[in-house]
């Protein structure tokens, strides 16, 4: 006990939290395994994405030693500047694969959408801590034309994916701020007016026919309903104990497509099956809710409010990635977190846990 | 107060985020709960369901073609073969731009565009990954300059397989037929399992008649694929059953003989052998290449043998309808004996021309003179019709018509080949419910020398001639002699009897096959060119001159003036030898002029050759079988219901086929 004590207290000092980095290095050895897998064991693709988590722990450390204040300062200067490259993507941002989402830096293309996961709810989050909450309803309509801006530009790119966690950072930071459940539920009804009508005046046949097909897939089994219904054979022919790591005949076979980035996690159901899925959200599970508890320890409103998104946004990637795979969601591109294979959203997600450990190991000892 | 203010809102403010906490962890509960119960449902659940379709993926079951059955001749000389050959194949999916592609490839070898078009059509109907052919049949230098290139046409191989090929196809073009690539229309009646990974079909003769029997059952394999459909391994594997090999009756050294006499010529002929009703050879003229078929005509080739005047693919042995003149004679001799409307002492007065009572019309005999007088004998051996036109009209049309159905006139003679017309032998009856007509004398008269509405197929005139040698035993013409159903068994066909013609006297038949006999070896007979000193048996015939064009009723027929195509057609039928016949013949040459100078010679040489192989006492040795006497109806109706009919035979052999694959 009192090594680990002492342990603890070694991290500590690093500005790093050591039960939220062992559950990360888990989840990523884990990710790192069933990538091998996925990827039809390839070693190239392994090594691209070794950098990368290297490069993300590197920015999830270097994070963790900026204290949460600075960081709040920083918070209007890095939305702004996100703004303008959104802004900037849009006129002279690179296409690919009918997006336009990145920008060419010369060395490397970036995509700022990406940053904005980031920069809106830390934006947010300085705005509603800069006076009490919960906001009134002036700075409550301030709060979600904020949060708009960013939304609707990266939606335009099209991106649903990145715009759906945007969204759902900054409402968590509006929701935690402590919203009124009468002005939730006023929210939630014009959400639904507006729809509505949208559906059945608006909205073309052909446009509806998508939105339908994006809901219920099996529909269009060899155009957009391929993905989902093959995910589900790998999921389903997993069985309990799964058909053995590197044995999944779904995903070598080619039938599974996008095996190694936003399907991952039905390759691992194939091959691990539900023993192995139980593991894989208790990992999960463990790590949100330790994000949970650092924020409810946090020292002040911008910590709280950007902690809790931060963790309670890594929750929707989980859910919303799976719920996906498996069939109860709408396929949206949201990978799952820090295994599937993709550059910039395993950055964005540990430069979240970097400002999290910020937060937890920057706490000055005076509150009782 | 300031900071008593401060207090109280952090601790506000700590309290509702607190609040808002909890939700959050009651939220994160709930969506992974959410999550392990969808996950639960699908891997616990619904495992098995799932199981079945990850099964159904990965494995795909791939038809493998079975080999089709070789026809060989009686002496087992081959007329179908199947012998590999190298097709180009391009596989789309692996190409970039397909008409860039084929246009590289023809600058290569050529490439008709009727392969373009095939190609194209296939294109539509394959599965993905799969190579589709278009060009067959390449020859090693095109598969060397192909093969060289390789490394420039992404998508294109060669593949080596088995295509079928015909020996003696221009001999047997009309008998054997071919196969075909299937068509549309085949596609929905053919088997689908069957005909799965069969790329051709039969489409004439032989190979279209038998093709349930050649083409076998398909093979299976269970394969492992991939997404992309191509093969990693296999995983079972059914082999297929080949197809059944045929023996025909047919004599390849008879029909290359018969081809040769034919050269030039356009006709038919139709060598039976009397003794079983097996055909020995079936010749129309002109024929045709059964090989340019096999992959697929081009247009031009096509055209040309499609639209020719001498109708080349026109099988003349079963579809030619032509009016049997003299060579009917024979028949109607016996007619008139065997119904007791003249006897053998019969005896007429020829003066060159018949006059029915009370009418002016001149029927003319060919011979302008006349033939003086006239009995049985002379009457066939120098060809007398106006002896024949008093006979017809003696007998009456109507029995003229029953004693001749009784030799398959008008008649399908039910030959295993598909599609024969089944000529005319008229009738009073036949004329009021075709024509709506009554019927005239003169057409009774007329139809006597086999002229007016009576119209014979070459197989028919073959098949009446074989039921006279034989002494009235009317078989079922068969080209198929036996079927090899698996590596151990073979299925002879048996002779089929369709009818026996009832005999009232034994010694009408040998009266006429005497005079039959005095055509060829007698003085004056119409066919006494055939008799040869050396010839080692007797050969009994009758010429015929069919006209094709009516003469005048004061005009003259003057051969040189007439143009090619309206010249009488040549006729002739015979059997040999006249104690044992062996062999039965029917010849036919359009607008060959005289039986006697045209159609005999060609007979001479086929019955010569066919002989050659028996030994002088079984050609002479074993007397004439003496034809059974038949009384009553029901013993020829028995012989009747005795008869197998092709389709029927064919069922039954497929039904054995079947036990054998279970058993």
């Amino acid at each position: 006990m009192a090594s680990r004590a002492a342990q603890q207290g070694f991290f500590f000092r690093l500005h790093i939290d050591f039960s939220l980095l062992m559950g990360l290095i888990i989840l990523i050895i884990l990710g790192q395994v069933i990538l091998y897998s996925a990827s039809g064991e390839n070693m190239a693709l392994m090594q691209r994405q070794g950098i990368r988590l290297g490069i993300a722990f590197v920015v999830m450390i270097t994070l963790a030693q900026i204290s949460p204040d600075s960081i709040r300062r920083w918070s209007p200067i890095i939305f702004l500047a996100g703004l303008i490259m959104l802004i900037a993507v849009l006129l002279v941002g690179t296409k690919a694969l009918g997006a336009q989402r990145w920008l060419n830096l010369g060395l490397f293309r970036f995509q700022p959408s990406e940053m904005m996961k980031l920069a809106v709810p830390m934006m947010l989050a300085w705005f509603l801590a800069r006076e009490m909450i919960p906001p009134n309803k002036k700075r409550l309509l301030v709060a979600v034309i904020i949060l708009m801006i960013p939304v609707l530009l990266i939606a335009k790119q099209p991106d649903l994916g990145t715009s759906l966690l945007v969204t759902s950072a900054g409402l968590f930071v509006i929701f935690m701020s402590g919203v009124s459940w009468k002005l939730i539920l006023a929210f939630i009804i014009a959400g639904a007016t507006f729809t509505i009508p949208m559906w059945f005046f608006l909205m073309r046949d052909y446009q509806r026919q998508r939105v339908l097909t994006m809901f219920n897939p099996e529909s269009d089994p060899l155009g957009s309903g391929y993905h989902i219904i093959q995910s589900k054979i790998a999921i389903g022919s997993g069985g309990s104990f799964g058909k053995g790591w590197l044995n999944g005949t779904q995903s070598h076979l080619e039938f599974l497509p996008e095996r190694h980035t936003d399907f991952i996690f039905s390759v691992f159901a194939e091959e691990f099956g539900f023993s192995g899925i139980l593991v894989l959200l208790a990992i999960y599970l463990f790590i949100v809710l330790r994000g949970i508890y650092i924020t409810t320890q946090a020292h002040g409103t911008f910590s709280r409010l950007l902690g809790a998104s931060i963790v309670l946004t890594f929750l929707v990637y989980i859910f919303v990635n799976i719920g996906m795979v498996s069939g109860i969601l709408p396929v949206v591109g949201v990978p799952l977190p820090l295994v599937s294979y993709g550059g910039t959203s395993i950055v964005t997600i540990m430069a979240g846990f970097g400002i999290l450990m910020s937060i937890h190991t920057h706490r000055k000892m005076l509150a009782h | 107060m300031h900071e008593r203010h401060r207090i109280t809102d952090h601790f506000t403010e700590l309290r509702i985020f607190y609040n808002r906490s909890i939700i959050a962890i009651l939220l994160a509960f709930v969506l992974f709960s959410l999550l392990a119960y969808r996950l639960f449902y699908l891997q616990i659940t619904n495992h098995e369901h799932f199981t079945t379709l990850s099964q159904n993926n990965r494995v795909s079951v791939q038809a493998i073609p079975p080999t089709r059955g070789i026809i060989y001749d009686r002496n087992g000389i081959i007329l179908a073969e199947n012998l590999p050959s190298y097709t180009l194949q391009v596989t789309p999916e692996q190409t970039t731009d397909i008409d860039q592609l084929i246009i590289q490839i023809s600058e290569l070898v050529e490439i008709r565009d009727i392969d373009i078009k095939k190609f194209k059509k296939e294109v539509r109907r394959k599965r993905r990954f799969e190579g589709i052919p278009l060009k067959f049949r390449l020859n090693d230098k095109e598969v060397a300059i192909i093969s060289v290139n390789l490394h420039k046409l992404p998508g294109v191989k060669i593949q080596a397989e088995l295509s079928r090929f015909y020996p003696f196809g221009t001999e047997t073009s009309h008998v054997v037929g071919y196969v075909g690539r299937i068509n549309e229309k085949e596609l929905k009646t053919l088997s689908s399992t069957n005909y799965s990974g069969s790329t051709h079909t039969g489409k004439l003769g032989i190979e279209r008649s038998y093709e349930e029997q050649l083409h076998g059952t398909v093979g299976f394999q269970k394969v492992e694929t991939n997404v992309k459909s191509r093969v990693l391994r296999v995983l079972e594997r059914e082999n297929p059953i080949p197809g059944n090999d045929i023996t025909l009756n047919l004599d390849i050294e008879l029909q290359k003989l018969s081809t040769e006499a034919f050269a030039g010529k356009r006709g038919a002929l139709v060598a039976i052998d009397p003794n079983t009703g097996h055909i020995l050879s079936m010749l129309s003229m002109p024929n045709y290449n059964a090989n340019l078929f096999v992959n697929g005509i081009d247009v031009k080739t096509y055209k040309a043998l499609n639209t020719s005047w001498e109708r080349p693919l026109f099988n003349r042995t079963v579809l030619g309808n032509y009016p049997p003149g003299s060579t009917i004679k024979p028949f109607m001799a016996l007619a008139g004996l065997e119904l007791n409307v003249i006897d053998q002492d019969h005896q007429i007065y020829c003066p060159g021309f018949y006059r029915l009572k009370g009418k002016a019309h001149k029927y003319r005999d060919w011979k302008k003179w006349g033939h003086g007088k006239t009995n049985i004998n002379k009457s066939i051996v120098q060809s007398c019709d106006v002896f024949y036109y008093d006979l017809a009209f003696q007998l009456g049309i109507d029995r003229m018509h029953d004693f001749m159905t009784l030799f398959g006139f008008g008649e399908k003679s039910g030959i295993d080949i598909l599609g024969e017309r089944r000529g005319l032998m008229p009738s009073k009856k036949w004329k009021k419910e075709a024509r709506n007509q009554v019927w005239y004398p003169g057409e009774t008269v007329i139809a006597g020398i086999g002229q007016g509405y009576v119209l014979v197929t070459p197989l028919q005139l073959a098949l009446a001639t074989a039921t006279l040698a034989n002494g009235g035993i009317h078989y079922q013409p068969q080209l198929v002699k036996s079927i090899k159903t698996s590596a151990t068994e073979t299925i002879q066909i048996k002779p089929k009897i369709q009818r026996k013609v009832a005999i009232n006297q034994n010694s009408n038949w040998q009266h006429v096959y005497q005079a039959m006999t005095d055509v060829i070896h007698s003085a004056r007979g119409t066919a006494r060119r055939l008799n040869k000193p050396e010839l080692r048996y007797q050969i009994a015939g009758k010429t015929g001159t069919a006209q094709v064009f009516t003469v005048a009723q004061d005009a003259k027929y003057n051969e040189d003036e007439l143009d090619e195509r309206l010249k009488d057609h040549a006729l002739f039928m015979a059997f040999a030898p006249v104690k044992h016949p062996r062999i039965a013949i029917a010849i036919v040459v359009e607008n060959g002029g005289h039986g006697g100078a045209v159609a005999a010679p060609i007979a001479g040489q086929v019955i010569e050759s066919y002989l050659s192989q028996f030994s002088d006492e079984e050609l002479n040795s074993s007397p004439i079988k003496k034809p059974k006497v038949i009384k009553t109806n029901t013993e020829k109706e028995t012989a009747i219901k005795a008869i197998e009919h092709v389709p029927e035979i064919r069922k039954t052999l497929q039904i054995k086929h079947r036990e054998h694959e279970h058993g």
